[in-house]
């Protein structure tokens, strides 16, 4: 039985190390990319950055002051037992948020839309978003909060299968121009692309692909895996690098998630996980150990298998 | 890395900003701050500009320096303020209250993110002599917030929360901000805005269009957004 109030801490401190470190993908990244990059204000802009990660370190800051949306995603073993169930683990969560807000500090940026009405906290109506996991024979939980940038950078299209690879191409570079210009999306980035699915779900894969993925990983699909690539090529081919300054330094990687869709259609969605890529990970075991991480690794064969029954061959 | 950026040129500038400091401003530009400078942004405006509100405290004699942010703060039990980090959020989106603002307040120097549209800068700050600096990144939170020595105070704070309450703040060494605009309306960002533009029409040749189009603001990818 999992404690909760084990969940809290998990989730307490998640907050703290998303909000202060950098990924050490993420960081690495940026270092590899910067090298390459030619435009003096962009290599600048970079080379600010590095120093702010540092600095937040230094003085357990936040990177950013713009909070974006502290979520949680949760990731339940199937032979996990949480003490006072999904309810109780909700409570914690919405806890962890309120009190890691006031005590990093955090920005509350979350406001009823229409009263725009502040509590202070981030917590409020359907907020903090929870996403659901489960993993097969695994008695531990996984704590993710990622702390994504709210405003722009992402974008829904329903293409058809006649569009093909170019209307994936126009779409991606659409978006990334749209919001690339004077930095809007704060890139470099790690841009995820939704592929399939409903419409709904399309911009959820999406949204994962960008957040839950680690610079780096490729997807299992060498299809899928080889258009990463392509696009993340073509967009650090574009020309505009950081604040949307001359240079080349825009995707520091893109990750692709795709769903099965309607048969007449290819919907399509891309979404920019920023300069301040703010992800932490805490795994929490039956016997209530805590470990850290920074890879949600949240995709895992089980996610995303595609046969009615489920068979585990090997080990995920 | 290829290039460093250290060809830029570098200020270190008192707030509020003198007349002839200003005029030292070009785009490009790398600025530190030093002195008393002020958040304003949506709930501000709206008290102010739209309702008609005078300003919680009289700026003339605070500051010029409006800054579009809202800091990571916490009231503490004590009742005083513990400031995080501080980054700016997007300017383009307070066009409409500048011309009003800047006509009540005397502000000379607005740093937010991402700029604002050569005809903000040609119609609303030239006239009244004022100019736009950008932060960086974005955002450099932890580097800014390093640079706030002390919050003078906080106003509305009760009225509009922690995010749209005005911080005067006082600030050393409060940077790296990237001059945008300069007393001609010149602009960073519309520069090189066209210098990018000039290559995009060769990134779409032979990319067939969509089946089904979408209506829309524009589709020409050479024109500002904002």
């Amino acid at each position: 039985m999992i404690s909760a109030e084990r969940i809290e801490e998990a989730a307490y401190g998640a907050m703290f190390r998303a909000g202060i470190e950098i990924p050490e993908d993420y960081e690495a990244g940026l270092r590899e990319i910067a090298k390459s990059e030619t435009g003096d204000l962009s290599a600048f802009v970079i080379e600010a950055m590095l120093e702010n990660y540092e600095a937040a370190r230094q003085d357990r800051r936040a990177m950013c002051a713009d909070t974006g949306l502290p979520r949680w995603f949760v990731k339940i073993g199937n032979e996990a037992r949480l003490e006072g169930g999904f309810i109780e683990l909700e409570r914690r969560l919405r806890r962890a948020t309120a009190r890691a807000t006031h005590d990093i500090p955090l920005r509350p940026n979350r406001v009823h839309p229409l009263s725009r009405r502040d509590h202070n906290n981030n917590v409020g109506i359907n907020a903090p978003e929870i996403d659901y996991s489960f993993e097969p024979d695994a008695n531990w939980i996984d704590i993710i909060t990622v702390h994504k940038g709210g405003l722009f950078g992402s974008d829904y299209r329903m293409l058809f299968p006649a569009d093909g690879i170019d209307g994936i191409r126009r779409f991606f570079m659409d978006t990334l121009i749209a919001f690339g210009k004077r930095g809007l999306a704060c890139q470099p980035a790690i841009v995820g692309i939704g592929l399939g699915g409903s419409k709904d779900v399309c911009m959820t894969l999406g949204k994962h692909a960008a957040c839950l993925r680690i610079v780096g990983d490729r997807n299992p699909d060498p299809d899928v895996a080889k258009l990463e690539d392509e696009l993340k090529a073509l967009g650090n081919d574009i020309g505009m690098g950081a604040m949307g300054f001359l240079g080349s330094a825009m995707v520091i990687d893109c990750h692709i998630e795709v769903g099965d869709c309607h048969t007449g259609g290819m919907p399509m969605s891309v979404h920019t996980f920023c300069l301040a890529s703010r992800r932490a990970v805490a795994r929490i075991h039956a016997d209530g150990r805590i470990e850290t991480r920074t890879d949600p690794n949240w995709f895992t064969p089980y996610m995303r298998r595609e046969s009615v029954e489920w068979r585990q061959t090997e080990p995920a | 890395m290829a290039t460093d950026g250290t060809g830029l040129r570098k200020l270190r500038l008192a707030a509020p900003v003198s007349d002839e400091d200003l005029k030292r401003i070009r785009p490009g530009d790398i600025v530190y701050l030093d002195g008393v400078i002020y958040t304003g942004r949506e709930g501000v405006y709206r008290k102010v500009v739209t309702e008609g509100a005078d300003p919680p405290v009289d700026l003339q004699g605070v500051s010029n320096v409006n800054f579009h942010c809202s800091p990571a703060a916490a009231v503490q039990d004590d009742g005083s303020y513990r400031i995080g980090a501080v980054t700016a959020t997007a300017s383009f989106r307070f066009s409409h209250a500048l011309p009003t603002w800047f006509e009540k307040t005397g502000c000379k120097m607005v740093i937010g993110k991402g700029g604002m549209s050569p005809k903000d800068y040609r119609e609303t700050f030239v006239p009244v002599g004022a100019v736009y600096l950008t932060t960086v990144g974005y955002g450099t939170g932890a580097l800014l917030g390093r640079g706030i020595r002390e919050v003078v105070a906080a106003h509305w704070i009760e009225e509009l929360g922690i995010a749209q309450a005005m911080w005067i703040l006082r600030v050393e060494k409060f940077g790296p901000l990237i001059a945008d605009s300069d007393l001609a309306g010149n602009s960073l960002f519309e520069s090189q805005n066209a210098a990018i533009n000039e290559r995009i029409e060769s990134l779409y040749r032979g990319l067939k269009l969509p089946a089904l189009r979408r209506h829309g603001e524009t589709d020409d990818k050479t024109e500002e957004l904002i």
